[in-house]
């Protein structure tokens, strides 16, 4: 190696210290932004008590549909969230520093993937019993909806890291990024929901479960790949 | 220490900026003779060369044909009005914007051949200081330089005191003026510590000793062996040995 031109006493950073500081950033910053953090989750939380003020407070009407009524508010919920994924760092510049900082830029960005899931995916599949037991879901099936969830989350963040990569450079992008996410996200809404209902019918739901697993691991390897070139595209 | 070890320059200094084609004309071209020793030990030569660029966006023609040349210890300041195109240059360098034709070579490699090793080598500052509003100055350097490198805490103390910058050093960065983030930038920029320096308007906002004092990072800089390339608009205090000049005309 020739950087002897330069002298520099320190060595560079491995990927996986250079991962671990995205993902420590990103956690800090959004503590200290709480309302963001905050606004999908008190989305969540006021769609699914919307219901049964719609429907009928009927418990036995109101668990038919809870699965759905979980699901979709999660999905748009976690849209909700998605915007901020690559915002703020494209407007601020520190984006342009990940992709010129000589560490790859693939696994920067699934540090902050990461770190994105465990601030708006995690928290929604704690918060889904709560919404559950409101919708007449049995306590039995609130660990199969935790565990959906939090496995659907996974898939949903990785989805929408190459749905907002993509949208970085338009202005006002959030109906471009619903109509470029929300088909992709189709599987798991279905099996996430298949999933949440065999749950409640106190059926073994590992089927479905597998299959969301499936998808997020799908996600964990292709996604960041793409939402990689995305963020080459739109930061040009 | 390291910074005081390597004040001996010996490479020759042969920079050709040559831009015959349309778009940008040539300045100032000062003696380009080196006032340096010859070179008593080998030291690895670093070229960032760009061979016939042309870049549209849209429709409209911005890089005409930009050929430059920088060797170690060079600095090529890059002038021209507003919208000759001096900011999408220094992004084409970098490897940020995809030129539609030519090439850049660093070390007489295609930069896109390893892209990630080139950027390792690489600082790049764009007109706004890449900081995030709702972290100190201090974290922002631990998250900013420490993804490239280690960074010592001492070592950060003593760049920012360098730049004026330790009294404030754990204020929000939004808490800050201009020309307070700009100094917290250039800080970052010394600890990054990567040979090759783009900057553009590193001197926005400052005042006339921060101004003054950036002509010296970037002449100590070369002093070390480094190369730079800054798009400027007022007269670096640079020695006119080391300072080429590319003028960048929008027609």
């Amino acid at each position: 190696m020739n950087t002897s031109v330069i002298e520099t006493s320190s060595t560079g950073t491995s990927a996986l210290e250079a991962a671990r500081l995205v993902l420590a950033r990103d956690i800090r910053l959004a503590l200290r932004k709480r309302g963001q953090l905050i606004q999908p989750l008190a989305f969540f939380a006021i769609v699914t008590t919307l219901f049964p003020l719609g429907i009928s407070p009927e418990l036995s009407r109101l668990r038919d549909v809870a699965p759905g009524v979980l699901w979709v508010a999660a999905l748009l919920s976690s849209l909700l969230a998605l915007e901020f994924l690559f915002r703020d760092d494209a407007q601020d510049g520190t984006l342009e520093q990940h992709v010129l900082s000589g560490q790859s830029l693939t696994w920067l960005l699934f540090a902050k993937t990461v770190a994105h899931w465990l601030l708006t995916g995690l928290p929604l599949a704690v918060m889904a019993p709560l919404a559950g037991l409101s919708l007449g879901v049995p306590a039995a099936a609130l660990s199969g909806i935790v565990v959906s969830v939090a496995i659907g989350s996974v898939a949903l963040s990785l989805i929408g890291s190459i749905g907002a990569a993509l949208t970085l450079g338009v202005k006002r992008s959030g109906a471009l990024l619903s109509l470029l996410t929300l088909p992709l996200s189709m599987p798991v809404l279905i099996f996430g929901a298949r999933a949440t209902e065999l749950a409640i019918r106190g059926a073994g739901f590992a089927p479905p479960l597998y299959l969301l697993g499936a998808l997020a691991v799908l996600g964990i390897t292709l996604a960041p790949l793409a939402a990689a070139a995305a963020v080459r595209i739109s930061l040009e | 220490m390291s910074r005081l070890a390597v004040s001996i320059k010996t490479q020759s200094l042969t920079l050709r900026v040559d831009t015959r084609a349309y778009g940008a004309k040539l300045l100032n071209l000062r003696d380009s003779r080196a006032i340096v020793p010859p070179p008593t030990e080998p030291m690895p030569e670093r070229r960032l060369q760009a061979e016939n660029l042309h870049l549209w966006r849209g429709d409209r023609h911005v890089l005409r044909g930009v050929r430059l040349c920088v060797n170690s210890g060079e600095c090529l300041q890059i002038t021209g009005g507003n919208g000759a195109g001096k900011t999408t240059l220094l992004r084409t360098l970098s490897g940020l914007m995809y030129p539609e034709e030519g090439t850049i070579t660093w070390g007489g490699e295609n930069i896109r051949r390893d892209l990630q090793a080139f950027h390792a080598d690489l600082a790049y500052i764009g007109h706004e200081p890449p900081l995030k509003p709702d972290l100190t100055a201090e974290e922002n350097l631990r998250y900013w330089v420490g993804v490239r490198r280690k960074l010592a805490t001492h070592d950060m103390n003593r760049e920012l005191g360098r730049l004026g910058a330790d009294q404030w050093g754990n204020r929000p960065i939004r808490t800050l003026s201009a020309g307070q983030k700009r100094r917290v930038a250039l800080a970052g920029l010394l600890l990054i510590a990567a040979p090759l320096w783009l900057l553009d308007e590193p001197t926005t906002n400052l005042d006339a000793e921060g101004q003054r004092l950036v002509g010296t990072l970037i002449e100590e800089h070369l002093a070390r062996g480094g190369l730079a390339v800054a798009a400027i608009h007022h007269e670096l205090t640079i020695s006119p040995a080391v300072i080429r000049r590319l003028e960048l005309s929008s027609k």
